[in-house]
């Protein structure tokens, strides 16, 4: 008999200033039309109401884009918001237009993984499904 | 011989022939949908001599850290033979608020100049004629505000108003549809670039204070006709909010001015520009019956399609920006912006911003492209795709004008979805190989080789904020108190606002504090949940 398992929750999401939303919302469609829960944020959200929205909505991971450069350190503080909160356990993950030598750092801080552009939208879905693998 | 594929079409999914003929055209006239150039209904350009009399404006788009770092590019690029500015502003800037602002926290000169006030403004362009040059702002919420700084930096340097020239962007409808930087809900934005419409009208009259732009529609996922149609909607819309203001249209319809996306579909978009010179010299016609034939014409401004670049072999990148640009030419834009191969990355080095100068300056003066006017005009294929082009735009107007307007529509999230619907179709398309991209679904190599990028340190943020600090300490609180309660109470009444922000800048209020006090009297925007 098959155990039955809820759906992966996640959090999609757009934090700081920048409204480029198209990368985001194709993300957000995959992920749904792939049987997870997806709750999305719309724009212009702080790093404290996504983590504080990540933990009330007891998600598995939280998504991040971010198109406007300011990735530093919008992920930065939603790492140190995870940690305050006690949810460490939450994955996080995000996209954007993220220069090389930027990558190493934020992975070595906790991003568990960053999308650049050009990324199918299947690599994303295979990713979010091994978080529970 | 079987064909590779059972169906060709399109970048934008028309379905596209072996080949085209008369047939195609059976009701295609050259007389009333062709014409000369400089002639009604502007199909093949707006001016009678186009490329022969002048070449199109070479306007790089720039702007990063803080305005002496931006300032020290525009001189980089004036130097290189560039002949106009375009400024490019930071998230903060963009969404009307200070540097010192919370929210601004690590955005400060990351995507644009940061600029909070009069005196960011001035040395911006230091050293730089604004009589001599033409400045175009890339600024939407607070279109206004920064406007008037400028305006006010001009009179400092004892510049007449009269003699600049330039673009304010200053397009909040494609804000709402695709780009998302709004300050205000649609009625009080409405309100404040009809009053920098009528302000230019009278005051500043070499100077097009809205570019309405299909660029930002365009990279948010649509389509040509969607861009086309949406577009030249809201350019509509505008007219109208200003005729309904008390303008006639004379008086400032010429004024503006139109910015499209130059996508990879060569043909398809060499078509759209075509196209959106016939049906916008046609709508207006139909619903003003304008005096003077300006009104009737098109301008625009293209940049090349940013969506279409990759992070992947970002070298490959010259070469779209290269055939997009050629495009824009053989569609007849009066002036252009080449992307720089390397902003899938981060913002432009020197050397990149200046390859994608050199690319245009290659097309203008050495492949003789310029020499002759519409050189595709009377082929089957192109004109029938402007046929189609401006059909499919005429679709869109009709269901945009059952739904009562753009705002409207907005409002039920339309054009939004119409967005993002064509992007998620694009990426399927590109997923299940429909459409290859060269270095990303096919000819992918396992490791790129990197590329030098634009740095831009934690400095530029603190500084910033110490220019702001210092800012506020050196002026008067009491005037400053009073300008922004007058600039409310205008606000609150139907007063042209323009002469209360320049009195706003120059007591040194910030733009942060002036769209605050704005905001006190508009309101906020909520956006209706699309996904």
């Amino acid at each position: 008999m098959a155990v039955a398992t809820s759906p992966i929750r996640i959090l999609i999401g757009k934090v700081g200033l920048d409204g480029h939303d198209r990368g985001v919302k194709l993300v957000a469609r995959a992920l749904r039309d792939a049987g997870m829960e997806v709750i999305y944020t719309g724009l212009h959200q702080t790093p404290e109401q996504v983590v504080n929205t990540a933990i009330q909505e007891d998600v598995d991971a939280i998504g991040l884009s971010v198109l406007s450069g300011a990735h530093n350190t919008l992920f930065a503080r939603v790492l140190e918001l995870l940690k305050e909160g006690g949810a460490e356990h939450i994955v996080l993950f995000g996209g954007g237009i993220i220069p090389d030598d930027d990558l190493p750092k934020l992975k070595a801080n906790g991003v568990r993984m960053l999308f650049r552009p050009g990324t199918a939208m299947s690599d994303i879905v295979d990713f979010v499904k091994g978080l529970r693998a | 011989m079987q064909e590779r594929k059972s169906r060709f079409t399109s970048l934008s999914g028309l379905d596209i022939n072996r080949v085209y003929s008369r047939d195609n055209l059976k009701n295609w006239s050259p007389e009333s949908d062709l014409g000369l150039p400089g002639e009604f209904p502007y199909t093949r350009g707006v001016y009678p001599t186009m490329y022969r009399g002048r070449l199109w404006t070479m306007r790089q788009f720039a702007g990063f850290g803080s305005a002496d770092d931006t300032n020290r590019r525009f001189k980089y690029l004036l130097r290189l033979g560039q002949n106009g500015l375009s400024v490019a502003f930071d998230m903060p800037t963009l969404m009307g608020i200070d540097a010192d602002d919370s929210r601004a926290h690590g955005e400060v000169g990351r995507c644009g100049v940061a600029i909070s006030s009069l005196a960011d403004m001035d040395r911006l362009f230091e050293d730089i004629p604004l009589d001599r040059v033409t400045t175009s702002m890339t600024i939407n919420g607070p279109a206004a505000v920064i406007f008037a700084m400028y305006l006010a930096v001009a009179e400092k340097r004892g510049i007449s108003v009269e003699c600049l020239g330039g673009t304010l962007q200053n397009d909040i409808l494609k804000e709402y549809i695709a780009q998302k930087e709004w300050l205000y809900p649609p009625e009080p934005s409405l309100r404040l670039i009809t009053d920098t419409i009528a302000y230019c009208a009278k005051q500043v009259p070499k100077w097009h204070p809205v570019s309405i732009s299909g660029y930002h529609i365009r990279e948010a996922g649509s389509n040509a006709v969607q861009e086309l149609a949406f577009t030249l909607y809201d350019g509509l819309t505008y007219v109208e909010a200003a005729v309904k203001a008390g303008l006639a249209v004379d008086s400032f319809v010429p004024q503006l001015s139109f910015f499209f996306n130059v996508h990879n579909d060569l043909f398809e978009e060499i078509a759209k520009f075509r196209a959106a010179r016939r049906l916008w010299a046609r709508e207006m016609e139909r619903r003003y019956h304008p005096k003077d034939p300006r009104s009737l014409q098109l301008r625009c401004h293209a940049q090349t399609a940013g969506c279409s670049l990759t992070a992947q072999q970002p070298m490959n990148n010259v070469v779209r920006t290269t055939l997009q640009a050629l495009a824009a030419v053989l569609g007849g834009t009066q002036s252009l912006h080449t992307n720089s191969m390397d902003e899938t990355l981060a913002l432009p080095t020197e050397d990149a911003a200046k390859l994608a100068l050199r690319t245009q300056q290659i097309i203008a003066h050495e492949t003789e492209i310029t020499n002759s006017i519409d050189p595709l005009g009377g082929s089957y294929y192109v004109e029938s795709l402007t046929n189609r082009l401006e059909e499919g735009a005429r679709d869109y107007f009709r269901r945009l004008d059952e739904m009562g307007g753009m705002v409207k529509a907005i409002e039920r999230g339309f054009p939004q979805r119409e967005l993002l619907d064509a992007s998620q179709r694009y990426q399927r398309e590109v997923e299940q190989k429909e459409r290859i991209v060269v270095g990303v679904t096919d000819y992918a190599e396992k490791e790129d080789r990197p590329i030098p990028t634009l740095k831009i340190g934690p400095e530029v943020e603190q500084e910033q904020i110490a220019r702001l600090s210092d800012l506020r300490k050196s002026r008067d609180p009491f005037k400053m108190a009073g300008v922004l309660e007058e600039l409310q109470e205008a606000a609150s009444c139907s007063e042209n606002l323009m002469p209360y922000l320049i009195d706003a800048v120059k007591a040194k209020a910030t733009l942060g504090e002036i769209c605050a006090a704005l905001r006190e009297v508009f309101g906020t925007y909520h956006e209706p949940m699309v996904l």
